[in-house]
């Protein structure tokens, strides 16, 4: 069973009296506890997908079944539902709200809007939350600006955990970490894909961070695909001269200690 | 080698919400005229403010203490006409309003005294040079009509366009994508060496810092941890924290996390 099926997604731009179009008929497909990466330059039309599998905004052409149901269909109570189990985690995600805002604050909109959590069992959901992304409970009544990079994005994995999704976009979510916390990220990420069956949309413009992380990949150019396959043979291979380049961009970091180490 | 600029014991200490915060801790090094030296390291390391002491343009409330002594033949140098600067993001170091053609000019014109008709000729010509498709209307445009990857360009050559002897590159490509950035550091390193400047590249990238780099200072928390030769940093870090970035690195050869075994701290 496929979580997520997109097919012929299309949506186009108007700039001056010119229209072009940033996705141009994409189709895939991502199953259960799989994690689909797309990747491509500035503009190849990675982050409107993004957007458009959130429904923030809306396709002019084609159709995303999720969790089989059609999800473009879906309106009111029913789509608000369906929201549930599809979250996202951007590059920086707390930035909308309040910096004076406390974690606990954060982690508490889902459970509540969701009617997942009675106000009474929330601190303890939130504490879970918390020890569930490798944060100290302790966290919670910490105000969002007080906290690191990395505790941010570990608290922002842990709102788009507390509904119990079974996708998660990721829109560069690990771009702006510096290195070390990086890693901590993708393991915590791999972890809740092994024991909670999370499928992941990962969308980043950095091969390694795929390569690591990703099971398929999907090579985008000027809003269309070309070239989708297993992740570690199409970056070891490419074929499309959009791969090629992209895998030639990236810098090689070649150390002849390396077995010793 | 000759050094152009030697830095002796820096020191620099911001103030936030009243508190003191130090931003570098006592900073020692040698900068040689003509190499590249890429300073690297993670959030907090101080690399930026480096950058910003050695080109004079800590705010005026800041603490600084220790030296950087200018071994040029001028005793203090001048922003723009000795030193150029690449920021991290061109749509904020270009003005939005003025053609993208007066801004490269206006440098050439302040430092070296040129003419504003000779100037713009000097814009042309390093439009050219920075790889910009079209210059006569280029020279003509907003920063607006540009991509990221253009306006990256337009910054170098603004940068260079007094002919400075050290640039200075901060972050300038880590706001790009992985073909821009690529090429942004394909065009520094050859304008580095066609003009012989020396080059001081701020980065968070190991990896991108060894394609370009001499020399790779690491900086942590304010400190200098290691310096040495690429070739030496990479296959022989003489510093555990060296090493950590290293082995952090995902590269294109690494075991994917996806199929290591267990359950990683």
């Amino acid at each position: 069973m496929t979580v997520l099926a997109v097919s012929n997604l299309a949506k186009h731009y108007r700039r001056g009296d010119k229209t072009f179009a940033a996705v141009d008929g994409v189709s895939f497909e991502i199953g259960p506890a799989e994690t689909l990466a797309l990747a491509g330059p500035s503009g190849s039309g990675k982050s409107t997908i993004a957007r458009l599998v959130l429904r923030l905004i809306e396709p002019d052409a084609g159709r995303i079944d999720f969790e089989g149901h059609d999800f473009l269909a879906l309106s009111g109570a029913a789509l608000r539902a369906r929201r549930a189990k599809l979250q996202m985690v951007f590059q920086d995600p707390l930035a909308a709200f309040n910096p004076r805002a406390s974690v606990a604050r954060v982690l508490d909109d889902p459970l509540r809007i969701h009617n997942i959590a009675s106000r009474a069992e929330r601190p303890d959901r939130i504490a879970a939350l918390l020890e569930r992304v490798g944060l100290d409970a302790n966290l919670a009544a910490s105000p969002i600006h007080e906290i690191s990079g990395g505790q941010r994005q570990r608290v922002a994995i842990a709102r788009a955990i507390a509904t119990k999704p079974s996708l998660i976009v990721l829109d560069e979510a690990v771009a702006a970490l510096d290195v070390s916390v990086r890693g901590q990220i993708l393991e915590l990420l791999l972890d809740l894909q092994r024991e909670e069956r999370i499928s992941y949309l990962f969308i980043s413009h950095d091969l390694g961070v795929i390569r690591a992380i990703a099971h398929r990949i999907a090579i985008l150019d000027a809003g269309r695909i070309v070239e989708t396959g297993d992740a570690r043979a199409i970056i070891a291979d490419p074929q499309s001269a959009i791969g090629k380049a992209l895998v030639a961009a990236t810098p090689k970091l070649v150390r002849s200690s390396q077995e010793t180490l | 080698m000759t050094v152009l600029l030697s830095i002796r014991e820096l020191a620099v200490a911001y103030r936030r919400d009243g508190v003191e915060v130090a931003a570098l801790k006592g900073v020692s090094l040698e900068v040689h005229a003509g190499e590249r030296l890429a300073v690297i390291g993670e959030s907090g390391s101080g690399k930026s403010t480096l950058a910003l002491a050695v080109a004079g343009l800590l705010a005026g409330s800041t603490k600084v203490g220790g030296t950087i002594e200018w071994l040029l033949p001028a005793s203090h140098p001048h922003l723009g006409r000795d030193i150029g600067f690449v920021f991290q993001d061109p749509s904020s170091s270009l003005d939005p309003v003025m053609p993208v053609g007066k801004q490269i000019a206006e440098v050439a014109r302040t430092h070296l005294n040129l003419s504003w008709r000779d100037s713009y000729a000097k814009a042309k010509t390093l439009l050219e040079r920075v790889r910009l498709p079209n210059p006569d209307a280029t020279v003509r445009a907003y920063p607006h009509r540009l991509s990221g990857g253009q306006k990256q360009r337009v910054a170098i050559a603004a940068a260079i366009a007094a002919g400075p002897k050290l640039l200075i590159a901060d972050e300038a490509t880590s706001a790009l994508d992985t073909i821009v950035q690529a090429e942004i550091v394909a065009l520094i390193r050859r304008l580095v060496a066609e003009d012989g400047m020396t080059l001081l590249f701020i980065s968070h990238d190991i990896a991108l810092a060894a394609t370009l780099a001499d020399r790779i200072a690491v900086l942590r928390r304010g400190e200098l941890v290691e310096l040495g030769e690429t070739r030496q940093i990479i296959d022989a870090p003489g510093h555990a924290y060296t090493r950590a970035l290293l082995d952090a690195h995902l590269g294109l050869d690494a075991t994917p996390l996806l199929e290591r075994q267990g359950t990683p701290a």
